[in-house]
C-alpha cells in the first residue's frame, strides 16, 4: 500500500507495509537518520517530529495514520523559532553527546511557535516527555529562554 | 522450521575464552602482534601534511586526529584545543575525524592499549597533543623559512597564518605539502601557560554545531550502507542461558526477513530493514538452556551479599591502625548496613555495531570505547590477526561504561553473525546489528549490586576509636583482560576505590572484601567504585559529625587528609552560602568525593513536594581537575554528572525476580527528566596541576549530598538505594 504525505515540503509517497512507525520509515526507507530512536514506546522523544506543527512520537505514528499529512522532521525545520533555537544551541553549547538534542530541537521549537515567551513551567509541560540521559537540561531551559530573547529581538 | 543447535556453547566459547588469556597476555607484553603499518588515512595526497594527530590540507582545513571515543565528554573539543593553541592555528579551520584502531599510534598512555575510560582522555593526552601541535607549527615554519629565505626565527604564526616581518606571509594549507617533507622534531618548545590561547579560556566545541541541527548520520546507528542487513537478536530471558533450539517459522513470514542465525548469546533475525527485524524477532520461539543461568531474585542476591559483609573478607590495602582491636575495646559500637542495586547505564543511543566480514578482513562501525580489545577479540573469534580488524569510530550518542567493553562481547556477537552467514555460503554483505531500549535495559553488564557494612567503635565520651568496613559485591575486572592489572591478592582496585583508603583520617581504618559470583554480567558505570563508596563514607561523615554534636562541613575539615579535597568542600560551602541560615522548608547536605584525580565537592538544596517527595532545588559544585583545558566543557560535565547521578539515587535499579529483569523500558527504568533537574552552580577551582578528568568525577557525591539534605531534614538515614523505595522519590 502507498502512503501520500508532504515531508519537509515536498509531497512524498511510499510503499511499505502501512503498519510501519514512521520513525523507520525516515530512518531506513528514506536514510534520513536525524529522527532518532530511543525507546520505540512514546517514552523519551528522540523521534520526535512535528505533524501539521505540532510535536508526536514519530515511533507510535504508523505511515497510515500520515496519509495527507505534513511532517517536518529535523533535517527540514526551519522558520523563526526554529531559527532561534538552533542558535541558541549552539550559543549555549547544550548538546553533550547529542543523541537526544534533534527531538529536544523540534519540541522547543513547537513550544516557542505556539508559547514565545514560555515560563519555566510551560518549559516543564513542554519538555518533560523529552529525555536526555545527559542530563543536558538545565542548558535547554536556559537556551528555550535565549531563543525566546532572540525571536524577541 | 525448528533448528537444534549443537552445544552452542562450545561452538564458539573455547577459542574466544583462550583468546581472552591471550589477551590479558597481550597487554604486558604480546602487543607486538598488533603492531600495524601506520593510519591509512596518514597516506598522504601531494600538498597534504600528514602526521598521526595533525593533517593540514591544502585546502587549509587542519585535522585532529582523535585517538579516544567521544560519547558526549567533549574530548574531541579537548583534543583539538590542545592541538589548535601550540600550532597557533585559527578555531575555524579546525576539524576533527576519529583514528582508526592502531595501537602504536594511538594507545591511551594511561592503559597501554586504545581505549576510553576512567576519566583519562585530557590527562593522558595533555602532553602528546599540545607536543603534535607544537611539531605542526615547527614544520611550517620550516617550511616558510627554507620557501622564503630567511631565519627560522624571525618566522611568526598567529591564528593560522604564518608570516615574515618582510611582508611575506602564507596560510597553513598553502605549507602543507612542504612542511611535510620538513624533520619532525623529537622535541619541540611547548608554550608556557600565559601564552595560552584556547587552552584554559574558550574553544568551540568542534561537535556543536551539527549536534544543533540534528546530528545527521553521525552515530553509529545511523549508519547506513548499500545492501544493508539489519540483525536483532532474541536475547536469553535469564542471564547465562543459551539458545539450544528455535523455531522461526513465524519470523521468516515477515516480509523483509531475510535470515535467522543463531548464537551464543541469542537467535537473531537479519532483515532489510530495522522494523521487519524487530517484529520478527517477536515472533520467534527459542527455546533456552537455563542450567548455568542466574535464577535468582535480588532479593535473594542482597541477603546473601548482606550475609557476607558479617563474615571478615579479604584485607583491602590502605588501612591505619589496628581497627579490630579498636572495635573490641570501644565502649560503643554503631553498624550501619548500606545496599546499592544494580543500575544499567541506558545511554540515549541503545547499543549498535555494523560489521562488514569477508572471510580474510572484518571492518566495524560504532562507538568503540576500547579500540584494542575489541580489535583482539574479534581477531580471535574471526581467527583473524588484529590487524585484519579495521575499526570506523563513530560518536557514540552516551555511553557511561556501557561501549566500554572488557570482553567486546557486542562485537563479538556482531563478527559470530557475520561469520554464520559467510559460512552458510552467503556473500559479505555489511550488518548492522541493533539493540532496542529492552535489550538494552534487560542486557545486564550493570553497576554491581554492592552491601555494605560499616562499625564504628567510640570510648565513653564519644570520641571514634576505629572504624571497620566490609564491602560485598562481584568484581568487575575478574575474568577479564584488566585482571592481572586490577585485581591483587583477590582485591579488585574498583570494588574498593574510594574506601579502602578514607579520604579522612581517623585512629584506626580497616576495610575488607568479599568477591560475590552470579551469572548477571557487571560492568564500570560513570565513577564505577565511586558510586557506592563516595555515598557510604560521605554519609557516614554526616553520622559521625552530628554524634560528635559537630557541623558537618567542619567535622570533615578537622579530620581531611588532602588540601585539595579541603579546598572544593570550602569553596562549595562558600559559593552555597553554607553558614547561612536557609528559607523556611529547605534543607542542605554537603558531600565531597575524590575520584580519577579530580576533587568535587557539592551542596544539595532541598525540599520536599506535597506528595513527601524529594526535590533537589539547586546543587552548588565546586572541581578542581587541575588545568582546566576547557573551562565551560568542564561546567557541563559536572552538570551532567550531577544530573545523571541524581536520576540513578532519585529512581533507578534494575531488579530481578527469579532471574528474569523485571525492568523493560523507561517506562520502567525511569530515567531523569526536565522537572527532576536542579539548579546547577559550578566554580571551577583554579589550578597549575596536571589535567585530571572531567567526565565521572561530578557524579559521586550528588547522592550523599541529597542523602544528607534528607537527615537534616528528617533525621532519617537512607541507607539502601534508590529513593523511590522510601517514597522519597
Ligand atoms: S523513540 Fe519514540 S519516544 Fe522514544
Ligand atoms: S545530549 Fe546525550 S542524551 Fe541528550
Amino acid at each position: 500500500m502507498s502512503v501520500t504525505f508532504t515531508l519537509n515540503g515536498t509531497p512524498r509517497t511510499i510503499d511499505a507495509d502501512p503498519e510501519t512507525p514512521l520513525l523507520w520509515v525516515l530512518r531506513d526507507d528514506l536514510k534520513m537518520t536525524g529522527t532518532k530512536f530511543g525507546c520505540g514506546i512514546a517514552q523519551c522523544g528522540a523521534c520526535t517530529v512535528h505533524l501539521d506543527g505540532d510535536p508526536i512520537r514519530s515511533c507510535q505514528t504508523l505511515l497510515e495514520d500520515i496519509e495527507g499529512a505534513s511532517i517536518t522532521t529535523i533535517e527540514g525545520v526551519n522558520g523563526k523559532a526554529a531559527e532561534a533555537v538552533k542558535a541558541a544551541w549552539s550559543e549555549l553549547d547544550v548538546p553533550q553527546c547529542g543523541y537526544c538534542q534533534s527531538g529536544q530541537i523540534l519540541a522547543a521549537t513547537a513550544l516557542l511557535t505556539e508559547t514565545p515567551k514560555p515560563t519555566d513551567e510551560d518549559i516543564d509541560y513542554a519538555m518533560d516527555g523529552n529525555v536526555c540521559r545527559c542530563a543536558t537540561y538545565a542548558r535547554i531551559r536556559k537556551a528555550i529562554h535565549v531563543a525566546a530573547d532572540k525571536m524577541e529581538a | 522450521m525448528l533448528h537444534l543447535l549443537e552445544k552452542p556453547l562450545e561452538a564458539a566459547r573455547p577459542s574466544r575464552r583462550s583468546f581472552l588469556k591471550m589477551s590479558a597476555g597481550a597487554l604486558g607484553g604480546l602487543m607486538l602482534a598488533l603492531r600495524m603499518p601506520g593510519t591509512a588515512r596518514a597516506a598522504s595526497n601531494a600538498g597534504d601534511f600528514a602526521q598521526p594527530f595533525v593533517h593540514i590540507r591544502p585546502d587549509n582545513k587542519v585535522i585532529v586526529l582523535i585517538k579516544h571515543l567521544d560519547k558526549g565528554q567533549g574530548t574531541a573539543s579537548g583534543l583539538a584545543t590542545l592541538v589548535a593553541d601550540e600550532l597557533d592555528a585559527d578555531a575555524a579551520q579546525i576539524e576533527t575525524d576519529f583514528a582508526p584502531a592502531n595501537v602504536d599510534l594511538y594507545k591511551n598512555l594511561a592503559f597501554g592499549v586504545q581505549g576510553t575510560g576512567g576519566s583519562t582522555a585530557i590527562a593522558n593526552s595533555f602532553l602528546q597533543y599540545r607536543t603534535a601541535g607544537a611539531a605542526a607549527k615547527a614544520m611550517l615554519v620550516a617550511a616558510a623559512a627554507g620557501e622564503w629565505d630567511v631565519p627560522a626565527a624571525e618566522v611568526t604564526v598567529s591564528r593560522g597564518v604564518v608570516s615574515h616581518a618582510s611582508g611575506k606571509s602564507a596560510t597553513f594549507g598553502e605549507l602543507a605539502g612542504l612542511a611535510a617533507a620538513q624533520e619532525v622534531p623529537a622535541e619541540p618548545a611547548l608554550k608556557k601557560p600565559e601564552d595560552w590561547i584556547y587552552i584554559g579560556k574558550s574553544f568551540a566545541r568542534v561537535d556543536v554545531p551539527a549536534k544543533s541541527s540534528g546530528a545527521v548520520g553521525l552515530y553509529g546507528m545511523d549508519h547506513q550502507a548499500d545492501n544493508m542487513l539489519v540483525a536483532v537478536l532474541a536475547r536469553p530471558p535469564k542471564f547465562g542461558a543459551v539458545p539450544t533450539s528455535f523455531d522461526d517459522a513465524e519470523a521468516r513470514k515477515i516480509e523483509g526477513v531475510v535470515d535467522v542465525v543463531s548464537v551464543p548469546s541469542g537467535v537473531a533475525v537479519l532483515a532489510t530493514s530495522t522494523w521487519p527485524a524487530i517484529n520478527a524477532r517477536g515472533l520467534l520461539e527459542v527455546t533456552w538452556d537455563e542450567a548455568v543461568a542466574e535464577s535468582r531474585s535480588t532479593a535473594e542476591m542482597a541477603e546473601e551479599l548482606a550475609a557476607m559483609t558479617s563474615e571478615k573478607g579479604l584485607p583491602v590495602p590502605g588501612g591505619e591502625g589496628d581497627a579490630d582491636g579498636a572495635l573490641a575495646q570501644a565502649a560503643n559500637v554503631i553498624e550501619v548496613d548500606y545496599a546499592f542495586p544494580f543500575l544499567a547505564h541506558a545511554p540515549m543511543e541503545p547499543l549498535d555495531i555494523t560489521v562488514l566480514y569477508d572471510g580474510e578482513t572484518a571492518t566495524f562501525w560504532t562507538g568503540s570505547q576500547f579500540q584494542t580489545i575489541d580489535q583482539m577479540v574479534t581477531a580471535g573469534v574471526l581467527g583473524l590477526t588484529p590487524d585484519k580488524i579495521a575499526i570506523n569510530t563513530t560518536w557514540a550518542g552516551g555511553s557511561f561504561g556501557r561501549r566500554a567493553q572488557p570482553d567486546s562481547h557486542y562485537f563479538a556477537e556482531a563478527a559470530l553473525i557475520a561469520k554464520a552467514r559467510l559460512e552458510a555460503g552467503n556473500p559479505p554483505q555489511p550488518i548492522k546489528v541493533v539493540w532496542t531500549r529492552e535489550d538494552d535495559i534487560k542486557g545486564g553488564y550493570y553497576r554491581p549490586m554492592v552491601a555494605h557494612k560499616a562499625r564504628v567503635g567510640f570510648d565513653e565520651d564519644g570520641n571514634v576509636l576505629g572504624w571497620q568496613h566490609r564491602i560485598a559485591t562481584k568484581s568487575i575486572m575478574k575474568g577479564t583482560s584488566f585482571e592481572q592489572f586490577m585485581v591483587k591478592d583477590g582485591v579488585d582496585a574498583t570494588s574498593v576505590e574510594g574506601i579502602g583508603e578514607l579520604p579522612y583520617s581517623m585512629p584506626a581504618f580497616q576495610a575488607e572484601v568479599h568477591n560475590a559470583e552470579t551469572a548477571v554480567p557487571v560492568l564500570w558505570w560513570r565513577s564505577v567504585g565511586h558510586t557506592h563508596t563516595g555515598y557510604v563514607a560521605e554519609t557516614m561523615m554526616d553520622r559521625l559529625a552530628k554524634q560528635a554534636g559537630e557541623d558537618p562541613l567542619a567535622y570533615r575539615l578537622k579530620h581531611i587528609k588532602h588540601d585539595r579535597l579541603a579546598g572544593v568542600l570550602k569553596l562549595a560551602a562558600e559559593k552555597a552560602g553554607w553558614d547561612k541560615p536557609l528559607p523556611e522548608g529547605r534543607y542542605r547536605g554537603i558531600a565531597a568525593v575524590e575520584s580519577f584525580g579530580s576533587f568535587v565537592a557539592e551542596v544539595a538544596e532541598i525540599s520536599f513536594r506535597e506528595d513527601g517527595t524529594v526535590k533537589v532545588e539547586k546543587v552548588t559544585c565546586a572541581v578542581d581537575c587541575g588545568i582546566p583545558v576547557n573551562p565551560d566543557n568542564i561546567r557541563a560535565q559536572m552538570e551532567g554528572g550531577i544530573g545523571y547521578g541524581l536520576g540513578a539515587v532519585l529512581r533507578n535499579e534494575i531488579t530481578l525476580t527469579d532471574g528474569i529483569v523485571d525492568q523493560e523500558n523507561f517506562d520502567t527504568y525511569l530515567p531523569i527528566r526536565m522537572t527532576d533537574m536542579p539548579e546547577i552552580d559550578v566554580h571551577i577551582v583554579p589550578s597549575e596541576e596536571a589535567p585530571s578528568g572531567a567526565g565521572e568525577p561530578g557524579t559521586p557525591p550528588i547522592g550523599p549530598a541529597v542523602a544528607n539534605a534528607i537527615a537534616a531534614a528528617k533525621d532519617i538515614w537512607i541507607t539502601d538505594l534508590p529513593l523511590s523505595k522510601h517514597d522519597l522519590a
